[in-house]
């Protein structure tokens, strides 16, 4: 059985992660944030080796090294580059301030604790823990990518809330190796095919500010 | 005799109070001075100073009413109060058992509210700013400081400093992410609330940035002597509660001999120089904020201090 401290450490790192989540809503530059969003990833390869550890299963370590690997590595030095090439290392604006956006993150959190919490009684203290945070990762990936504006920093929340299955996915002991290598790689693919739609976003708007999309739509700002 | 003992305890730890603040205020302003290649004041000088603007007189404003001249008593005396109820050096203080830490925070919190009277009393512009500006950092930093007391009183199961300490140190807590948080909030509150760099400039007399400095711009004399030694015995009372709760080792229990009460005498001074060297480290390496940044900074407290209290009901129950 899992002992207290193994519980304790791997509690550390998934609350570390909601915490390095809510660190993503606080960031309004974009260089601190794809920084902010590599921790994610480094967070996350963390907490997924250690259940590898304490669960004795090792193909999680390839999972976690898939993670540290591209999403901590790969992804952002991409973003990086198309960042530069943008032109946009000033601040991105998010459409609600920053501390709304933070009060929601918190009922974010509670919310998704109140639920998991209550239905997960019966499975193991690991996979409650686990799920209750992974979904408070997911939840907040979602609220960054309606609060910015910005398509950069929406595709950071897109990628944090693949942080967030991947946790779940470890906590509950399911998921075959070969869904996450696809999973992992099906995220690289969305990068490229996002970074090549941003520059035709830039090349047609001369901006990557996704308010203007709603404009040639037809809607009202 | 228990009771005796208790109270000599608790008489030795309301004059260490009083006796170590100027020196830690002292200290770290010639650690600031070095670090920037200054010489610095003596370390003494802190002492110097209060002694000198108690043999001062008195000048009081024609506007001034009688609170303006009894808040310095009475801020010094719920500061003082507040900082005898945190276990410096022993627990089994005398006090303890008659309130617990959110009295701490109530005591603190009166004082402040004190001082914000006694800036618009005046009717100066800038006492008024400075009193509004303070209330703007307590509406923030007085429930992040309260959230990191519930997280705390929610893993000890307790909300008095002496039971959480020993809690604490005791082997059932563990590794608890909450703990960490609750940490980062207690700190960030601190800064905020003893008008340290990026919050507040303390040294400064800059009249747009300053909050602290603003309220008290009319005191002197002895009203002066009394709010700045109330200021070193706060920022001495933030470090003793860092100290009690996230570093407890070395803190004699009640009924200890005399010699495990040197030994936490001496634990206490080096929690002290520690905490002193980091807060001049730190304020030297950062820049002061914008005053309307102020709310972001502790906005991002009171969320930590939220979050530690949530991510407490995920955890282990011990």
């Amino acid at each position: 059985m899992i002992g207290p401290l193994a519980l304790d450490v791997a509690h550390l790192f998934a609350g570390g992660l909601v915490l390095v989540s809510v660190m993503l809503l606080y960031q309004d530059r974009m260089t601190g944030l794809i920084n902010t969003f590599a921790l994610h990833a480094l967070v996350v390869s963390f907490s997924v080796a250690w259940q590898a550890f304490i669960q004795d299963a090792p193909h999680l370590y390839i999972t976690a090294a898939i993670a540290l690997v591209v999403k901590a590595a790969v992804i952002p030095l991409a973003l990086h580059r198309i960042v530069v090439r943008l032109g946009i290392h000033r601040t991105i604006e998010p459409t609600v301030g920053i501390g709304l956006t933070m009060l929601a993150a918190i009922g974010l959190i509670a919310l998704s604790i109140m639920v998991m919490l209550p239905i997960t009684a019966q499975a193991g203290a690991l996979a409650r823990e686990d799920l209750s945070f992974a979904l408070s990762v997911i939840l907040l990936g979602l609220l960054m990518m309606i609060s910015r504006r910005n398509a950069v920093s929406q595709v950071v929340g897109f990628m944090s809330i693949e942080n967030g299955l991947i946790l779940a996915a470890t906590g509950a002991k399911g998921m075959p190796l070969v869904v996450e290598i696809s999973v992992a790689f099906s995220i690289l693919v969305a990068l490229i095919v996002i970074g090549i739609f941003l520059f035709r976003i830039r090349e047609r708007f001369e901006t990557v500010d996704i308010h203007l999309l709603h404009e040639h739509r037809g809607e009202q700002p | 005799m228990a009771v005796i003992l208790d109270a000599l305890v608790q008489f030795c730890q309301m004059a260490v109070v009083l006796a170590f603040a100027p020196l830690l205020a002292g200290y770290v302003r010639k650690l600031k001075a070095l670090l920037v290649g200054r010489r610095g004041p003596p370390l003494l000088q802190p002492y110097r100073d209060l002694l000198r603007l108690l043999r001062k007189e008195v000048v009081l404003a024609h506007s001034a009413s009688w609170v303006f001249r009894v808040t310095p008593y009475l801020v010094f005396a719920a500061t003082w109060v507040a900082a005898a109820l945190v276990p410096t050096f022993a627990t089994g203080l005398l006090f303890s058992y008659a309130a617990d830490m959110i009295a701490i925070v109530a005591l603190l919190g009166s004082a402040r509210f004190m001082l914000a009277l006694a800036g618009l009393d005046v009717g100066t512009s800038f006492g008024g700013i400075g009193s509004s500006r303070e209330m703007m950092i307590a509406s923030l930093a007085e429930p992040a400081m309260l959230m990191v007391v519930f997280t705390l009183s929610l893993l000890a199961g307790s909300t008095q400093l002496s039971s959480i300490a020993e809690a604490l140190q005791g082997p059932g807590i563990g590794l608890r992410v909450s703990l960490a948080l609750a940490l980062v909030a207690l700190v960030m509150v601190a800064i905020a609330e003893n008008a340290r760099i990026p919050v507040d400039n303390p040294a400064t007399h800059l009249e747009l940035t300053m909050v602290h400095e603003a309220m008290i711009l009319e005191y002197s004399g002895r009203h002066l002597a009394l709010i700045e030694a109330a200021s070193f015995v706060k920022l001495l009372l933030y470090v003793s509660v860092i100290g009690c709760v996230f570093a407890p080792w070395g803190i004699a229990a009640s009924g200890d001999g005399i010699a495990a009460y040197l030994a936490g005498l001496a634990a206490y001074v080096g929690k002290l120089a520690l905490a002193g060297f980091l807060l001049a480290v730190f304020e030297t390496a950062i820049a002061k904020m914008r005053v309307f940044r102020v709310s972001d900074f502790l906005g991002a407290a009171l969320m930590l201090g939220v979050l530690a209290a949530l991510l407490r009901f995920v955890s282990r129950v011990t």
